[in-house]
């Protein structure tokens, strides 16, 4: 039977199941096969702090969301077209998500009734009429898989966890994808154990077949490619990007790399990802705490490395008194912070903004540091550069503000060109600079970056003495006098104040909008695409993103004071909008969801629909 | 490590221009001038020697060497050294610190500096006491220590600092005092020339706020009676004509003191600092008594391992030796690996 093949200008599927079933990897794959194919994506990972949660829990379901069209896409998708369920759990997890019609493939071997049980289902939801509204796929996605590995020299157990690659077959066949990728991923995967090669790709092969001949899918899609800018393209999540553009800085600045940190979700990829590097002349120092971590890298920074530490909110809290010192001190370091769900532990593997304040904020003192957020995956991969670039030119540690959403989300990135990457080379210090020509002023400054000399241990003539108490201007030499303080103090605000960053652009293609929305970080996408579907429907909207956090566009002022309305949606209670409140006195409305998910672009859409109607 | 090389030197030089600011009689003069003398003999450039200090009386130290130096945050300046130190392994990093910053708020740096290992020369000025914040008891203070934040007595017992550098297997390990520069001088040239982490207690006297502490190990009157002088390769006696003894006694874990006439001479240990066990050590770390009695000196442990500075620069070196083409070649290899697409 000739299967119909439809078009489809966008499709999103979540794949969800037990943690240990593979889902992240599906999805990874189904998201490389995709990319592969040409489409523009986004992606969203979502699972459980706990690395094995109890089988068959709610807590254990693990789920991967990956958002391809024929257009370019700025989220991760709103509300899945596909559900695959791998067992009850994953099913109740999720079918609230879905809208009505969308097509649900279930795991029908995992319906048993304890594992119906387990998660409170009265009634199996396949029969019992609860699902009609949705185009239900019921598979046996277990037995099927163990039939087809049959004839393979695998335990019982390494055929049954082959499941996912069935059903990653299956989902390959109805979206028409091509899978050599995935068969060259196996190999590589299992190659210390070639029956596992061969009966994962069996598996995946039998899912493929499935789709083409049982009867229960008899529509198979298609989504073109999408209209992209020429050049090389790979798929990026934000902490390989960010890993990436630390090395890149590395390569740009000619300086060894070192980097100090402690493991804490979601920020160990990027220790993990650099440890990989030491070709570059990149250390990686798993050090004994937080502090230790940020210490060593502050202390690599003293001896000419371009020290980094990578942590989330907690260890940023922890690192706070070394950032003072680093203030102080008037070092490069950069502090990258992939933000979590707090206070506390509180959602580790959720997504959150609501460490500005501390980035902004959060240290003894007046002591003011440079904050930089990425916008998209990729874009962490320049947001790296730019705050290498920021700690190496001024010498003041640099916050980067990641998060959990952007750090584990993926979308294609069009490799840069290493050329066209900002040239970051420092010069050290190597002369005296006093006017004898023969003192060296450790705080003398450049009268244009206001940095002072970076003269490293091992220069002759240079030998000099810093620390965390308030320094004599230009002599660095202990100093108590009042008025000295007072200028050090002014000048350490002003010297971080001046630094230029380029100014915001308005993205407001018609040049009529009376409200801005005014984001930063992470939830550029939704926010995004929020003002598109606007536009679309003729609503008239404009959009301004924040890159850099401190110090903040020049003209920032004037264009917030061009709109009737500006509107912040942050995922944390208001804290952009304080400071632009505060800063500019402009009324800002804040837009506040801390559910440790991600803005959808519809909820985005509602309310800011209201705001341009009714002001 | 930092190498020597051919440079004139003398104390002078080593001597900053600022002036030195602790109280009058303070044991840290002394430390500072042994210092300062023993420097130029290492042969190290100033430029290649860095010192690395957390806070307190002691932590003012750098500001007082003409050479690099930073005055870093209470209790960090192993784990900032180590960052300094496993970055340029072609310096000479010395860390100075106290009882307070070292072994309170800073204990985990310190173990975990010495356990890895890493090539820095730790100077503990131990004083028991808090000083710069005017006399809070310190975690090496006395159990029962009436101070002002214990009116009525300290209930904390006290660490010994050898002991905990011990048990975090640091691979050289000695003590000395302020006021006794030949001393001091001997065990700073063991400690420079020691590969890797060497950790060196400085009994130290504060006398504002606990004069006299180490008195008995000062007084020529008792001293002799106190102090136990290690050296390399020879039988442990002491007292005035050698008439106490260190001994193992049979059964037990530990080292005893014992009257030298009392025991067959063939029973009195031999030091060996090299006893890769460190339990060897540990048990020499536990002869003082509370009053000090039996307390040795010199070098307790020097043995070889790998430093971490060696082994982390080492992968390095390694991984660079192994690339080829420039730096931006082989970024531009990293940008494109994996699965990529190309859009015409």
């Amino acid at each position: 039977m000739a299967k119909q093949v439809r078009q489809l200008d966008r499709v999103v599927i979540r794949f969800a199941g037990d943690s240990g079933d593979g889902m992240q990897l599906t999805g990874d794959r189904f998201t490389s096969e995709t990319a592969q194919l040409g489409n523009d994506i986004s992606t969203l990972p979502n699972f459980p702090a706990e690395i094995r949660a109890p089988a068959g829990t709610l807590p254990g379901v693990s789920s991967f969301q990956v958002h391809f069209a024929d257009t370019d896409i700025l989220t991760p998708g709103d509300a899945p077209n596909v559900l695959v369920a791998m067992n009850p759990a994953a099913l109740k997890a999720n079918v609230g998500d879905l809208p009505r019609g969308a097509d649900i493939i279930v795991n029908t071997d995992e319906f048993t009734k304890r594992n119906l049980t387990k998660v409170g289902y009265a009634a199996n939801p396949l029969e019992d009429g609860s699902l009609d509204g949705y185009s239900l796929h019921p598979v046996a996605l277990t037995a099927m898989t163990i039939g087809a590995l049959a004839d393979h020299d695998v335990s019982k157990k390494d055929a049954e966890r082959a499941k996912n690659m069935f059903a990653l077959g299956l989902l390959s066949w109805m979206y028409s994808r091509p899978y050599d990728s995935t068969l060259r991923f196996l190999e590589r995967k299992f190659a210390a154990r070639p029956e596992l090669v061969a009966a994962n790709i069996a598996a995946f092969k039998a899912g493929w077949n499935f789709g083409e001949t049982t009867e229960d899918f008899g529509v198979r899609y298609e989504v073109k490619p999408a209209k992209m800018s020429p050049g090389t393209y790979r798929n990026i999540t934000g902490n390989q990007a960010l890993s990436l553009g630390l090395v890149a800085a590395g390569v740009r600045s000619g300086l060894p790399v070192f980097l100090g940190a402690y493991p804490i979700t979601p920020a160990s990829d990027i220790l993990h990802e650099l440890s990989k590097h030491k070709r570059f002349g990149v250390t990686t120092m798993q050090a004994e705490d937080e502090i230790a971590a940020i210490g060593a890298a502050l202390g690599a920074s003293y001896g000419g490395s371009l020290g980094i530490t990578t942590t989330s909110g907690p260890g940023v809290a922890l690192k706070g008194e070394t950032i003072s010192l680093a203030v102080a001190l008037e070092l490069p370091l950069v502090i990258i912070d992939v933000q979590r769900a707090g206070p506390s532990t509180g959602l580790p593997t959720k997504t959150e903004q609501a460490d500005l304040n501390m980035a902004l904020f959060g240290r003894h003192g007046e002591a003011p540091v440079a904050v930089v957020a990425p916008r998209s995956p990729s874009d962490c991969f320049f947001a790296a550069l730019e705050a290498a670039r920021i700690a190496l030119t001024y010498r003041t540690p640099v916050i980067l503000l990641s998060d959990n959403y952007v750090a584990n989300g993926s979308e294609p990135w069009l490799l840069p060109e290493v050329d066209s990457l900002p040239d970051l080379r420092v010069e050290f210090a190597t002369e005296p600079n006093g006017e004898d020509g023969k003192t060296f002023l450790p705080y003398l400054r450049d009268p244009v970056t206001m940095a002072r000399p970076w003269a490293i241990p091992g220069t002759p003539g240079l030998e000099h003495r810093i620390g965390g108490l308030e320094k004599a201007d230009k002599t660095g030499d202990i100093s108590y006098d009042p008025a000295n303080h007072d200028f050090m103090v002014r000048t350490r605000a002003a010297r971080i104040e001046g630094i230029p960053v380029p100014d915001i652009e308005v993205e407001d293609p018609d040049g009529d909008a009376r409200t801005l929305v005014l984001g930063w970080g992470s939830t550029y996408g939704p926010i995004g695409a929020a003002c598109r579907a606007l536009r679309q429907r003729g609503l008239p909207i404009a959009q301004a993103h924040l890159r850099h956090l401190s110090p903040m566009p020049a003209n920032l002022g004037e264009v917030l004071k061009g709109y009737d309305r500006v509107v912040i949606p942050e995922m944390n209670l208001g804290q952009l909008a304080h400071v632009i409140r505060a800063r500019f006195l402009v009324d800002a409305i804040p837009y506040n969801q801390v559910s440790g998910l991600p803005f959808t672009a519809a909820k985005l859409e509602s309310m800011l629909e209201e705001v341009v109607k009714n002001g | 490590m930092a190498e020597p090389v051919a440079v004139k030197l003398t104390q002078k030089d080593f001597k900053s221009d600022q002036e030195v600011r602790w109280c009058p009689g303070c044991g840290d003069y002394a430390i500072l001038a042994a210092v300062q003398s023993f420097m130029p003999e290492l042969k190290i450039p100033r430029e290649r020697t860095v010192f690395v200090s957390g806070i307190g009386c002691s932590s003012r130290f750098p500001y007082y060497m003409n050479t690099y130096g930073m005055h870093s945050i209470h209790g960090r300046a192993p784990a900032i050294a180590t960052g300094l130190s496993v970055s340029r392994p072609d310096l000479s990093v010395w860390v100075v610190t106290g009882d307070g910053d070292a072994l309170s708020i800073g204990g985990n740096h310190l173990i975990h500096a010495l356990r890895r290992n890493v090539n820095l020369k730790i100077l503990l000025f131990n004083n028991r006491i808090y000083g710069l914040t005017k006399g809070q008891y310190s975690p090496t203070s006395e159990i029962g220590k009436i101070t002002k934040s214990t009116p009525v007595g300290s209930a904390d017992s006290p660490f010994n600092p050898l002991s905990l550098a011990l048990g975090a297997e640091a691979t050289f390990v000695a003590r000395t005092l302020d006021s006794d520069r030949k001393h001091l001088q001997s065990v700073l040239r063991a400690a420079a020339e020691h590969n890797g982490s060497a950790f060196v207690e400085i009994y130290q006297n504060c006398n504002i706020f606990n004069d006299g502490a180490f008195e008995t190990l000062k007084d020529p009157a008792t001293r002799d009676e106190y102090l136990i002088r290690l050296e390399h390769g020879q039988p442990i006696t002491f007292g005035a004509d050698g008439q106490r003894c260190v001994v193992h006694p049979p059964g037990g874990f530990g080292l005893e003191v014992r009257d030298t006439a009392s025991v067959d001479p063939a029973d009195i240990v031999v030091h060996d600092a090299t006893v890769s066990e460190p339990a060897y050590a540990f048990a020499l770390s536990r002869l003082p008594g509370l009053d000090l009695r039996n307390t040795p000196i010199g070098v307790f442990r020097k043995v070889d391992r790998p430093s971490y500075d060696e082994l982390v620069v080492s992968q390095v070196e390694t991984a660079k030796a192994k690339a080829t083409g420039t730096p931006e070649d082989q970024l531009a290899g990293l940008l494109t690996t994996g699965d990529t697409w190309t859009i015409l």
